[in-house]
């Protein structure tokens, strides 16, 4: 050892290695998702009867969202390659480099953990486990198993999606109610046309990652059918939370408006399937179906936040 | 091994400026977190406590 020379050029183990930033964490996220998710939550947290403490409804909605941000954390893990070639996806923080797959995992499955447990112990343990059950439907079922399989990924693994109204609601109650489906059932229904609009005008991106969505599978004529369909499903579906008497009068007139306005852009859609104006319907009806989930919902939280419920039962108003 | 040795130059990791910055911003991230745990769980106890919490006995 005596002889041997220690001395050493290399003085820096982080040479040309960009450290990931606390930014580049937060994308993993998938922020814009997690808003929709804390949105919809909040809102079957809000309907849900029974009282909740302001602190452990806040708990509820953070352990939540953290859920959600932990569940795109590990769908962007495992579809990093796929990421890589499409142009909508390249630059997120794996494909750019800027995280290693290995610190996106360890992040991904320390934040489920932390929040399925933080829920389980301060909230309830019902909650708790429909939480897990969902990061497990939208990583494991969804992303692993249906996305690259089928062309009906978006039907069913669209549920993970519709859970967290149910979840937020759980928060609450401790269990399931058809109040809770009924909320599911909207955005169950709404995904798949609000997907396939999308893919309508970027389809070409997921031919590229060999994603087997379905315009690239059963064809554009297709997709725009069942766009009509689904849109149809989820104009009825939007109106159940008045008929069934859960939500207010106000609610269902805007819900039917809305839900006429969803059709007439399915009926743009399925009308023009060919060049610029097929193009401009797709992203017309992609618009038109954010527009009409936050503002039912909006509504939806409105009534209950303010008490505008003007109740129809058979016999009129109460 | 003596850092006496007259070969021996210290092999540290020496960070640039930026990766230094970076490293403090992560830092304080992950101190932001552990404090917000430590006050959640702690506000979690006294709501969940409540009265009860100055009701104990020695």
């Amino acid at each position: 050892m005596s002889d041997m020379n220690i001395n050493s050029n290399q003085t820096n183990d982080y040479a040309g290695e960009n450290l990931a930033d606390v930014q580049d964490f937060w994308e993993l996220l998938k922020p814009s998702v997690m808003r929709l998710v804390v949105f919809t939550a909040l809102v079957g947290l809000v309907v849900a009867p029974g009282d909740i403490h302001p602190f452990t409804a806040f708990i509820s909605i953070l352990c939540i969202a953290i859920s959600a941000g932990a569940a795109g954390c590990l769908n962007m893990w495992y579809e990093h390659k796929l990421d890589a070639l499409m142009t909508r996806t390249q630059n997120r923080p794996i494909p750019s480099g800027r995280i290693k797959p290995d610190q996106a995992l360890t992040f991904g499955l320390i934040l489920a953990v932390g929040s399925v447990t933080m829920l389980g112990m301060l909230v309830n343990w019902f909650a708790s486990g429909f939480l897990a059950f969902t990061i497990f439907y939208y990583v494991v079922i969804y992303t692993m198993w249906l996305k690259p399989r089928t062309p009906l990924n978006i039907v069913i693994g669209g549920a993970s999606g519709a859970f967290p109204p149910m979840i937020g609601y759980a928060c609450v109650t401790g269990n399931i109610t058809l109040e809770s489906i009924l909320l599911f059932l909207i955005i169950f229904m709404w995904t798949p046309p609000h997907f396939w609009a999308l893919n309508l005008y970027i389809k070409r991106d997921y031919e590229k990652a060999n994603i087997p969505m379905l315009p690239s599978v059963k064809g554009e004529p297709e997709t725009r059918k069942q766009i009509l369909i689904y849109t149809y499903i989820v104009a009825v579906c939007g109106i159940l939370p008045t008929l069934f008497g859960y939500a207010g009068m106000l609610y269902g007139g805007t819900a039917l408006v809305l839900g006429l306005g969803f059709i007439y852009f399915a009926h743009l859609v399925y009308k023009n399937d060919t060049g610029a104006a097929a193009i401009k319907a797709a992203k017309n009806m992609f618009a038109f179906s954010l527009l009409y989930l936050m503002l039912l919902f909006t509504l939806l939280l409105a009534e209950h936040s303010f008490g505008i419920l003007f109740k129809l039962n058979l016999t009129g108003w109460v | 091994m003596s850092t006496e040795h007259p070969n021996f130059e210290l092999n540290a990791v020496v960070q640039t400026e930026a990766q230094k910055k970076v490293i403090k911003r992560r830092n304080i991230a992950i101190g932001l977190v552990l404090g917000a745990l430590a006050v959640i769980f702690f506000a979690a106890t006294i709501i969940r406590l409540g009265a009860n919490v100055a009701d104990r006995t020695f």
